[in-house]
């Protein structure tokens, strides 16, 4: 057996032990997760400035803060969720006890990614342990600094068995998704997104795919620029714009297109001074490749701000183009680094008309003062999410379910989602063994006992009430 | 040319034009709905018959009952399961609106199976129409007066420009599943699952496969073995045994097979007199290929009951079967006949491992007096849905999600589940104006000062640490 499947099977064996099962462990899990954040903060940012330049505020801010709070909700609600859910009786269960029972599904696999390595790894694991299940992950090979790290430590403070790490590239990717796993959770891109669904349907594994896109930034006439060109500034070249619900192109009339630049211009200058590549706070491209693909989606272009890039050091200047062509490679796949297009449109129409010509995407934002700009900008195009009047902040709200739909993806998580893509739902219906009479009436031989119209007949009938053993319906012998 | 192409397009352009959209519109596909089924009830049992020789009472409870029901609950409830669900939000949105939008995905497939082919086709369509979806349907080809009268019959109360019958054969649903939908409903084998989620994958497609399996049956010692018998035997022979949810066999101890036998033979007679063949209230095989499979089965183990075959009416008598080895054929695949095998476990404890050892089912069945012996095989074992001492009476309460989990299925409906499972939750966030002063920590330059902040707002929890 390789040294995958091993530890897969150990999962497996930990889980049907039964020991995730008490809330009260789970609980203690969640904690013990808490305890490493806190205890080894340094070391994760330390991991994130190597991988992606990030700083300590980015660290904490961008990353980690999602997470404790993603553990806090999960301890505070986890009784309640748990709970076996009493739902609507028919008439003919009246006696009877109805609910729904949440059951962890067994063991999920987590696939993170590279770009916010720690919280798109551990933020769903805190929803597959609170769930009860064991989680194996497999963190990006890309991030090598935080995947080296959570091997590391994730066995230190939880329970070895049940949590497992796998570190590898493709290959040991290949080689886990040929394992049985009762949930994939997948964040990254629409292609291998295929591949994953693919091998989850060898073993009829349900999947929650966390995807990307193009997602649209309508800027309309009717706004506060400033405030909205500073908000999307701060979307867009977080993390050197490596986000997946950064916008990723700015859509607007031609009038307003050169204050946009300006604007744009401005907020970036205060973020990160003159020259970013002296700030702090801005980020580095992840590897090479795609150092040289987004350098080469500038080809071409009207670059109106930066436009230049150092291969050594990987770094983008915070890049703004103008009158981008639809056509070109720019508005062809997600950008995923710090270059903004503005592609220009004629209205609301133009820009809804352009926007459900593409792939839904993981998010839309809409920027406007007049609220039937926004509803109908809501009404007439699809996403995974939407903020109206600021960019990438409904990820951040626990109650929104966080997902795409589409080429964007499947399925969604966090807070109380989280708890339920990671569960079963079991249906129970518990009745008590009485004796038969008043039962009788569904059963054959059914001789003339068909009705006219109404509510169920036959089986359905009888049991509801103790002076009403059979319903009147089925006295209505022909 | 492609036919199947043009319809498809055809429908994905209404989609876009927004047609479906309005409550009304739905509404009406609803009623339209309601209509076809009574107006047609006559020729729905005549189909039904030829096909399955369903009798008209298993007719009204498990086809037409069921979906007009739900098509009640869709037309009562459809405003507000289409209402913005208003959200919890946190310190720092709090002017601001946060809720979820139900949309429609869009282009909806539903590939249903022979079995309740009233029921396993229409249900979904409720579903999916209420939600706003526009539809095409592949009723299956098994069940062939029934797929006439839904390809021929149903488009008529439906707006065409939103709805399709497909019609063919295990090749035709190939060729139709290398389309692109925005959503495929399943019901079939797990086999064929596997193939229909691998197919949507290419597209990105998500999916709910209603599958199947073989779902336990245990039966306590402290129990009175005919009513137990009478449940059991009434829902395992209940459309000939052709039911995804019905009891497949039966975990019992010896001393309880032994009540148990003449307590089944006496609920069989009961039910489908001395002469089972000649009784209305018993169905047939649906087809020759399942019938030979069947005929098969029966020489498993021992027949203790029945075990009478005729393929002249693909007739065969209610079985149950005893002396069953694990590894025989009647063990090893969902049974969908009129075939119980019993299997003999000496505990609770030996039941449940033999339960755990096996795939989940897409039911669970436990028969016993105590609560404590019922609550014990739910606490232990796992499958898409568990009655306690009853058959699949929970599938009748559309407040329960149906669906499976592992091999027998994932995704769920029924009642509102139905709605949800047909509609994209989006997540949307609408800032008001105003709050830019305490926005504005989040902007660059990020001083030692904010993040002291920050983790000191955390620390006394005194608002949440989005601080965005």
């Amino acid at each position: 057996m390789s040294k995958i499947s091993e530890v897969v099977q150990r999962a497996r064996a930990a889980f049907n032990s039964g020991k995730t099962r008490p809330l009260q462990f789970r609980v203690q899990q969640l904690e013990a997760l808490r305890r490493m954040i806190k205890e080894r903060e340094k070391d994760i940012a330390g991991a994130l400035t190597a991988d992606l330049h990030k700083n300590e505020w980015n660290a904490y801010y961008e990353e980690v803060v999602y997470v404790l709070e993603e553990i806090e909700y999960m301890i505070k609600k986890l009784p309640e969720w748990a709970a076996d859910q009493p739902v609507e009786k028919t008439p003919q269960t009246q006696l009877d006890e109805s609910y729904i029972h949440w059951e962890p599904l067994g063991v999920v696999l987590i696939i993170g990614t590279w770009n916010y390595p720690f919280n798109l790894t551990i933020q769903p694991m805190v929803g597959a342990i609170a769930a009860g299940n064991a989680v194996v992950i497999k963190p990006s090979e890309l991030s090598e600094n935080m995947a080296t790290l959570l091997a590391t430590i994730i066995p230190q403070y939880l329970d070895k068995d049940l949590y497992a790490v796998i570190n590898g590239s493709v290959s040991e990717t290949t080689e886990v998704l040929k394992e049985r796993f009762d949930h994939i959770l997948y964040t990254g891109s629409t292609g291998v997104g295929k591949i994953i669904m693919m091998a989850a349907a060898k073993h009829l594994t349900p999947v929650t795919l966390e995807l990307g896109g193009k997602s649209p930034c309508y800027v309309d006439k009717d706004c506060d620029l400033d405030l909205a060109c500073r908000r999307i500034a701060w979307g867009k070249f977080m993390n050197c714009g490596q986000t997946c619900v950064a916008p990723d192109y700015i859509l607007c009339d031609p009038s307003i297109q050169n204050q946009i630049v300006e604007k744009l211009k401005k907020s970036l200058k205060e973020f990160y001074g003159e020259d970013a590549k002296k700030s702090r706070d801005y980020g580095r491209m992840i590897n090479s490749r795609h150092f040289q693909r987004v350098m080469g989606l500038m080809e071409g272009q009207k670059v109106v701000y930066g436009g230049t890039g150092d291969a050594a050091t990987r770094y983008i200047a915070p890049t703004i183009l103008t009158d981008v062509d639809p056509q070109s490679q720019v508005m062809q796949e997600e950008i995923f680094g710090p270059i903004m297009p503005i592609v220009c449109v004629r209205g609301l129409e133009e820009a809804i008309h352009f926007i459900n010509q593409r792939e839904k995407p993981l998010a839309l934002y809409v920027f406007s003062l007049n609220d039937k700009v926004i509803k109908k900008m809501i009404a007439e195009t699809s996403s995974g999410g939407v903020t109206a009047n600021d960019v990438v902040v409904h990820f951040t709200l626990h109650s929104l379910p966080y997902g795409g739909v589409g080429n964007s993806g499947m399925g969604c998580y966090h807070g109380k989602k989280s708890f339920e893509t990671f569960s079963h739902r079991r249906s129970c219906l518990v009745r008590p063994l009485l004796d038969d009479e008043s039962l009788t009436a569904r059963y054959p031989p059914s001789l003339a006992k068909v009705r006219v119209g109404g509510s169920r007949g036959g089986w359905a009938a009888g049991r509801t009430g103790p002076h009403c053993p059979v319903s009147s319906s089925q006295m209505t012998a022909r | 040319m492609d036919p199947v192409g043009d319809t498809l397009q055809r429908l994905r352009e209404t989609f876009r034009a927004g047609r479906t959209q309005p409550a009304e519109f739905r509404a009406a596909q609803l009623e339209g709905l309601g209509r076809f089924l009574r107006d047609h009830k006559q020729l729905l049992q005549e189909a039904l018959a030829q096909d399955l020789h369903k009798s008209a009472v298993e007719l009204e409870v498990s086809e037409i009952s069921i979906v007009q029901t739900e098509i009640n609950l869709a037309l009562r409830n459809l405003r507000a399961w289409m209402r913005d669900e208003q959200v919890r939000r946190n310190l720092a949105t709090q002017l601001d609106s946060a809720f979820i939008r139900k949309e429609p995905f869009g282009l909806v497939l539903i590939v249903a199976p022979w079995n309740y082919p009233v029921n396993l086709t229409l249900l979904p369509l409720v579903g999916a129409l209420a939600a706003g979806n526009c539809v095409v349907l592949k009723p299956s080809e098994i069940s062939k007066s029934t797929e006439k009268v839904l390809a021929e019959v149903l488009p008529r109360y439906l707006d065409q420009s939103c709805f399709a019958a497909v019609l063919g054969g295990p090749e035709e649903t190939g060729q139709l599943l290398e389309h692109r939908f925005d959503y495929i409903f399943f019901t079939g084998s797990p086999r064929v699952g596997k193939i229909v989620m691998a197919a949507a994958a290419k597209h990105l497609t998500p999916v709910t496969l209603e599958l199947g399996g073989k779902n336990p049956c245990y039966v306590d010692d402290n129990c009175d073995p005919q009513t137990v018998a009478n449940r059991v035997a009434f829902f395992r022979y209940f459309n000939a045994g052709q039911t995804c949810v019905a009891p497949d066999y039966v975990l019992c101890s010896p001393k309880m097979q032994e009540r148990l036998l003449p307590a089944l033979q006496s609920a069989i007679t009961r039910f489908y007199g001395e002469d089972p063949r000649s009784s209305p209230d018993l169905g047939r095989i649906i087809n020759e290929k399942h019938f030979q499979r069947l005929q098969g089965l029966l020489g498993c183990g021992r027949v203790a009951i029945g075990g009478q075959s005729d393929e002249s009416d693909r007739y065969i008598a209610p079985t149950v079967l005893v002396d069953v080895q694990e590894t025989e054929p009647v063990m090893q695949e969902e049974i969908f006949g009129p075939i119980l095998p019993i299997v003999n476990v000496r505990s609770l404890d030996e039941a449940i491992d033999f339960i755990k050892r096996r795939e989940k089912p897409l039911a669970l069945y436990a028969f016993s007096n105590s609560n404590q012996v019922v609550e014990q095989v739910l606490a232990r074992t796992s499958s898409g849905g568990f009655c306690g001492n009853d058959g699949f009476m929970h599938m009748t309460l559309p407040s329960l999600p149906f669906g499976g989990v592992g091999a027998s299925g994932m995704g769920s409906y029924h009642g509102k589940f139905s709605f949800d499972t047909f509609s994209h939750h989006r997540a949307c966030l609408l800032r008001r104006p105003g709050l830019e002063k305490i926005c504005s920590i989040r902007y660059p330059p990020y001083s030692p000062r904010n993040l002291r902040l920050l983790l000191l707002a955390m620390e006394t929890r005194s608002c949440s640490c989005t601080l965005l």
